[in-house]
């Protein structure tokens, strides 16, 4: 089966714009009449649903930012009730505060079919056994791609993360053919397998890999598919947009971005103004289907190009390439999405430590490893080795809960941190994609 | 003063990341106000380390070192004298072991006091009124200070 849904992914470019266009004047005006946060956004910058009048008129309307969700914690911003949720997700804010999703019911078939179509795209499906081993839980990426792929009739296995040793034993026995997982996380997996004696590419029946949640590059695609033995494909999404949504087809160059359900611009993050194919810029999407919160105009923030014109699969659907890069401080560590700013108002809650910091993030193996420099107070030193631990510990054990992800602290004295007068620059990279 | 207060020395301590030029970056610094250090350990843990120092005059290292940055604490220790052949430390071991003194961290010296163990303990004043009673040889923090 070479598509899910061939209608829709095959419809002519004319026909999808009109569609699209009839999606967002109905989006506009729901919105308009039931969403106070956007009816107000529409009123300050002067916009009408009248004033929508073609496809392009879109970028007359308002910007959406993730403080916007901050701002409205935890679901002020939401168009349907409680009562019409029937699942929520937890992503990481930029602050203390999470980000919560919530989904309807036709929310979750259209994420759902999105990836069905997807997958299919790539060519999963019946007889596959696919290993979910991204995160289950409040994480999107896990519960996501099990129903995808649950719908395309592969055969699940929900491995989730972490035990690598058994899921490389798992992947053995079920004879798991596509994986679904970080492509560092893949990596790793590949260098425990070696340990353990296994080959991937000789000794398993993976043959494919449905990669993302973090960014990665062409040499780092070539690594995996040249020593594994295996096909990478790209995967796409944000918890706003429902969580992984959009997935390379067969042809690898580029995720296709279903216009009945989305609508992308890419535009330059300082002047704002609109890119066309093959220029990198700002990826801006109009989720045109949601229901429970809608997305007009999201900025992401993460950079990269699209193309359009029917791609050689037949699709005609614009396609976008690998995330390249971020237009904020945003990292990601091992696929969780990580803000400096949320380390510093954890760290305003420890006394023991000064609020200035410094992330280094590296590569150990394939895995990311960060590490965070605090500056012991000196009202909090003692001599005492072991307090020093207990402080080391108490920071390592609130990042954890904060950033959901493994931090090792540093102490260092004080006032050796950089300080800094204008934009900060507390993170050093070293990670090599 | 209690009575004790006599023999408890006051130790500086420095935090210090593990890196190289830290312990240079104190000892100059200790030598530019012409204080003499007359013992030091380091204790180190994962990645940072402290530096801990019995100088002749404290209050003025505490001052410079804070002066440039340096996260100092005083901390109260006690030094015994030992014979300085065979079997002097085993015989104040076996003393503070027998009386049921915990020791935290030590460190010794041999000097012109002869050998000295410098001793930091959870209850300072009951050790000494202990390792007093016992017959052994408390040095008076005046010795160094």
């Amino acid at each position: 089966m070479m598509f899910w849904d061939p209608r829709m992914e095959e419809m002519p470019p004319e026909e999808l714009q009109r569609l699209q266009y009839r999606l967002l004047k109905t989006l506009v005006y729901r919105l308009y009449s039931f969403s106070p946060f956007y009816h107000d956004r529409m009123k300050e910058s002067g916009v009408h649903p009248d004033d929508v009048r073609t496809l392009a008129d879109i970028r007359k309307l308002p910007f959406m930012y993730k403080r916007d969700l901050r701002d409205n914690y935890p679901d002020k911003i939401f168009v349907a009730g409680q009562d019409d949720l029937v699942r929520y997700h937890v992503s990481s804010g930029t602050t203390g505060k999470p980000t919560v999703v919530g989904y309807t019911r036709n929310d979750l078939d259209n994420w759902t079919a999105s990836l069905a179509r997807g997958l299919v795209s790539c060519g999963l499906g019946r007889g596959d056994v696919l290993q979910v081993s991204y995160g289950y839980g409040l994480f999107t990426g896990g519960l996501g791609l099990h129903y995808g792929a649950e719908r395309v009739g592969a055969t699940v296995l929900p491995t989730s993360v972490g035990n690598t040793e058994r899921q490389i034993e798992l992947m053995q026995d079920l004879h798991t053919t596509a994986i679904a997982c970080t492509p560092s996380y893949l990596l790793h997996m590949g260098e425990v397998a070696e340990k353990m004696g296994v080959s991937i590419r000789d000794d398993t029946d993976l043959r494919m890999g449905i990669l993302g949640a973090e960014p990665w590059s062409d040499t780092m695609k070539s690594r995996i598919e040249d020593w594994l033995g295996i096909r990478a494909y790209d995967i796409y999404g944000t918890s706003e947009l429902s969580g992984p949504m959009f997935c390379e087809c067969s042809e690898q160059k580029g995720f296709h971005v279903w216009g009945d359900l989305a609508f992308i611009e890419i535009l330059d993050p300082d002047t704002g103004e609109s890119l066309g194919p093959g220029e990198k810029g700002e990826l801006v999407v109009t989720m045109l289907q949601k229901e429970a919160l809608p997305m007009i105009r999201y900025r992401i923030g993460d950079i990269t190009s699209f193309e359009d014109g029917v791609c050689a699969c037949g699709r005609t659907h614009p396609r976008v390439m690998r995330i390249s890069g971020r237009v904020d401080d945003m990292l990601i560590i091992r696929g969780i999405n990580v803000f400096p700013s949320q380390i510093e108002y954890a760290l305003m809650t420890i006394p023991e430590v000064g609020q200035h910091f410094q992330i280094v993030v590296d590569r150990k193996g394939a895995l990311d490893d960060m590490l965070v420099r605090v500056e012991v107070s000196r009202e909090s030193f003692s001599d005492k080795i072991t307090d020093l631990m207990a402080i080391r510990k108490t920071v390592e054990h609130k990042l954890r809960n904060t950033l959901n992800v493994a931090v090792n602290v540093e102490l260092v004295e004080p006032g050796s941190l950089p300080r800094f007068e204008g934009k900060a620059k507390r993170v050093i990279d070293r990670r090599q994609l | 003063m209690k009575e004790t207060g006599r023999f408890l020395i006051k130790q500086i301590s420095v935090f210090s990341e593990n890196r190289p030029g830290r312990l240079a970056a104190i000892a100059k610094a200790l030598e530019e106000e012409k204080i003499n250090i007359l013992a030091f350990s380091i204790a180190e843990a994962d990645g940072f380390g402290v530096v801990r120092a019995l100088v002749d005059k404290p209050k003025k290292a505490y001052e410079k070192l804070t002066g440039l940055g340096f996260n100092v604490a005083f901390t109260d220790v006690i030094a015994v004298k030992m014979r300085d052949s065979p079997g002097g430390l085993y015989e104040i071991a076996k003393m503070l072991g027998d009386s049921q003194i915990n020791i935290e961290y030590s460190y010794a010296y041999s000097g012109k006091e002869g050998a000295v163990l410098i001793l930091r303990v959870d209850n300072a004043d009951q050790a000494i009124r202990q390792i007093s009673s016992l017959g052994a040889t408390l040095l008076e923090s005046t010795v160094f200070q």
